[in-house]
């Protein structure tokens, strides 16, 4: 990914994403971080950004439905194994 | 079996081939929830979502024996979701969800929220402490704002931020590119920061 002018907030956020997956071009992250130097609300927002995620990976895995895994698990008693 | 796959991967692909049911209820705990979600992204309706998962579970066991182990269990197991959720979604004769996905310019955060280019973000959220963040209201907040997403998006931060998968493993399973997974990605994480925002007001 590569961007050709100065960044303003809004670009921040919508790259936020690719910034936290490495996908920006050397000199776009560097203009990202320098961006963050002076822009409080920007590091803030990467920030929440990152807390949200930490956030959802301790969520509970989400579970079948039990009727459903009582099938699977039906289907998996009948099934011989080659 | 590949040297690739991770001893735990290893074990539960051993105990489903030999029809342990230990192994089949450590692989539903792990996995079983996202399998739905993967199957929402390309049916109409849960319960078609539900009946592609008992299809997919059927060809699960009948490539267990073959598994070579060339990808990690979940990129293996998510992809036979994924196929037969398509399948099953072209005989519904139902457009594949990603069809609208590229002239969709849907911005991370409403536009009017911005003073101008030159303007500082006004979101002014302060970081919460790690407490309050974990609250367990916090993180039904975080659960009901992935529960209502679009199914691509809610699939895409199931497998990338509860399942850990990598965004390569994503791109595997799902068969999509790398700036499909990242535009679904950062949608979807950008609504749940969105709903704990309004939270934490």
């Amino acid at each position: 990914m590569r961007l050709d002018r100065e960044l303003a907030c809004q670009d921040i956020v919508e790259l936020v994403t690719a910034y936290l997956e490495h996908d920006l071009a050397p000199g776009d992250r560097e203009r990202f971080e320098e961006h963050l130097v002076f822009c409080d609300g920007c590091s803030t927002y990467l920030e929440q950004m990152r807390a949200t995620i930490a956030a959802t990976g301790r969520l509970q895995r989400v579970a079948l439905p039990a009727e459903l895994e009582q099938r699977l698990l039906e289907a998996f008693r009948g099934w011989s194994p080659a | 079996m590949s040297e690739l796959l991770s001893p735990e991967d290893a074990r539960l692909v051993e105990g489903l081939r030999a029809g342990e049911e230990e192994a089949f209820r450590a692989l539903m705990r792990e996995y079983g929830g996202a399998m739905l979600r993967v199957a929402q992204m390309y049916v109409s309706s849960r319960a078609v979502a539900e009946e592609v998962v008992q299809e997919a579970w059927l060809g699960v066991l009948k490539g267990i024996g073959g598994f070579e182990g060339r990808s990690s269990l979940k990129t293996w197991l998510f992809r036979i979701v994924a196929n037969t959720a398509k399948t099953r979604g072209i005989r519904e004769s139902r457009s594949i969800p990603f069809s609208s996905l590229a002239g969709d310019d849907e911005e991370a955060v409403d536009p009017d929220r911005f003073l101008g280019a030159g303007e500082r973000f006004p979101g002014h959220w302060a970081a919460p402490p790690e407490g309050r963040i974990l609250a367990a209201e916090a993180m039904e907040v975080i659960e009901r704002a992935i529960e209502r997403l679009p199914p691509a998006q809610r699939t895409v931060i199931t497998l990338r931020d509860i399942q850990g998968l990598s965004s390569e493993e994503v791109r595997n399973a799902l068969e999509l590119s790398e700036t499909n997974q990242r535009v679904l990605l950062h949608r979807a994480r950008s609504k749940v920061r969105g709903a704990l925002e309004e939270y934490m007001r």
